[in-house]
């Protein structure tokens, strides 16, 4: 492995040219109309582009990026997230073309991007899943079978992801009206009517276990990270570690996940993520088989360069380190700055960044795809920065989060950072007594 | 000339879902407030409704493109 192409955009393109450099690697750039001036095509030693604005049209154009490849001499790609990071077809037209695909390989992107083939790769590991049906065809097989899963349920679409595909049932007798429209939903949204039940738990920690395995048949984990705080399922703050956890359920959570990543032979970076109740019961919800927008918490807290060790493993190397050399030193909090209005819905807007000054310091650190000047268009994600502060504890990591907000001047668009600096302060937050539905409840406005 | 212009910039569609068909088709009459095709903007969906009635003459924009705000989308005919 000689030259990546960095087959995304944004502050994960940075973050992945900046790994590979590091490794010795040379990077080559896409980019789309829109982002022709952007921090990543600088940075890279190469760029190439690869069509229109619009997502279909160039980041998600999987022939785009292999010619791409071709023409610069690229022998692997590194999808970042999001895009095609998750897509298996993407996956094995990269690998047709002789790239190596910095990942797992095609057929465990495909099982655990199918919910269902998920789960049961859990039960076979032994990984306690939230209890729940297999497909349900109709009406009445799905009434039988929410009698053993318990009320309330979700019905979910098997091959949804994102939050998107899940109805929340309370009754038989709703759960009678909105099966059909559920399957309508999730042949138009995902060409798959697959649906299946799931029980609905109150007052749940979000907590993901972050894996490395290799070609060797290493699999290690850097940890849990909580990320409670979400907005309609959009995580908006995460920690690591899970603040509050009892030291057997994290060594529990942890071990769980290595043995699901060993189960299905898994090979790069993953994630598992669990579902934990206020008893301290968790269960698996699913597996990101990528790098995460929140993985450099884990890095903070633990000193693995994450992103450094996909390219090892991509390359044919094991991961460069023992689970007995990992130990989890302080605490980190990252904080997703989105050109998105708190005050209005959290509304998306788009604009120009007039006005950029990042915060800095000890535990500060700042990823982020853009400069001042640059255009948040209207094309991709909201996120223009994460800030990752870290500390000896997490008292210091939160003083220092407050000082990077304070530091933080974002001019041009709306931003998150006012909300940011509310929530360090509010008292569920800091006592660590938050769960999925604590920040939707807390503004009931913003749904 | 009378137009439906995008009120947000954004990439447009003229379908609900890429399997669907699409929310009003040419020479079809609409009515104000009628959703006539959506704008992605950061991956969040919007509506783009018809300000007035009339008839569709013509979408100026293809499937999937992008637009600007106040980008002529429709040109209208008689009601």
């Amino acid at each position: 492995m000689r030259r990546v192409l960095v087959a995304n955009r944004g502050e994960i393109a940075v973050r992945i040219i900046r790994a590979a450099h590091a490794a010795g690697l040379e990077t080559v750039a896409v980019y789309s109309d829109a982002d022709e001036h952007s921090r990543w095509v600088q940075l890279a030693g190469t760029a190439v582009h690869i069509g229109k604005s619009a997502a279909a049209k160039s980041y998600l154009n999987s022939a785009a990026l292999v010619e791409a490849a071709e023409t610069t001499g690229a022998d692997a790609v590194h999808p970042g997230y999001g895009f095609l990071s998750e897509r298996p077809g993407a996956a094995k037209e990269f690998a047709d073309a002789g790239l190596t695909f910095v990942g797992p390989s095609v057929s465990t992107i495909e099982t655990m991007g199918d919910k269902a083939a998920a789960r049961d790769a859990a039960k076979r590991a032994d990984v306690p899943i939230v209890p729940g049906s297999g497909p349900v065809g109709d009406v009445d097989e799905a009434l039988a079978a929410a009698e053993h899963v318990g009320y309330p349920v979700l019905v979910k679409a098997a091959a949804g992801g994102g939050g998107r595909g899940i109805r929340p049932v309370a009754s038989r007798e709703e759960l009678a009206e909105v099966l059909p429209a559920a399957q309508a939903e999730a042949r138009s949204a995902f060409s798959d009517d697959t649906v299946y039940l799931e029980r609905a738990i109150d007052g749940a920690r979000h907590i993901e276990v972050q894996i490395l395995g290799d070609h060797a048949g290493n699999v290690v984990h850097t940890f849990e990270r909580d990320c409670s705080v979400q907005r309609r399922r959009q995580k908006l703050i995460e920690e690591a570690p899970a603040p509050g956890l009892a030291a057997e359920t994290r060594a529990s959570i942890n071990e769980a996940a290595v043995r699901l990543a060993r189960q299905v032979g898994y090979v790069g970076a993953g994630t598992v993520e669990f579902l934990l109740t206020p008893s301290g019961e968790f269960f698996f919800i699913e597996m990101n088989t990528r790098i995460q927008v929140e993985h450099p918490i884990s890095e903070a807290v633990t000193g693995v360069d994450l992103v450094g060790e996909q390219l090892r493993i991509a390359a044919g190397e094991p991961v460069s380190f023992s689970q007995d050399d990992v130990r989890i030193r302080g605490a980190a909090v990252e904080l997703r700055i989105n050109a998105e209005d708190p005050d209005n819905g959290f509304r998306p807007t788009p604009g120009d960044l007039s006005r950029l000054d990042l915060p800095g310091g000890p535990g500060v650190r700042v990823d982020t795809g853009f400069v001042a000047g640059d255009r948040i268009g209207p094309f991709y994600d909201s996120m223009i920065a994460k800030l990752i502060c870290s500390g000896p504890d997490r008292d210091a990591a939160f003083a220092r989060g407050r000082q990077a907000l304070a530091e933080l001047r974002v001019e041009g668009v709306p931003t998150t950072v006012s909300m940011h600096r509310r929530l360090l302060d509010e008292p569920d937050l800091r006592t660590g007594a938050v769960h999925t539905k604590w920040l939707e409840e807390l503004l009931p406005d913003s749904t | 000339m009378a137009t439906i212009k995008a009120q947000m910039p954004g990439v447009f569609y003229r379908r609900p879902a890429p399997e669907k068909p699409v929310y009003v088709d040419d020479g079809e009459e609409i009515s104000a407030g009628q959703t006539i095709a959506l704008i992605e903007v950061m991956k969040t969906f919007n509506e783009l409704k018809a300000d007035a009635a009339g008839t569709v003459a013509e979408f100026l924009v293809a499937d999937g493109d992008e637009v600007d705000v106040g980008q002529d989308i429709v040109r209208l005919g008689e009601a």
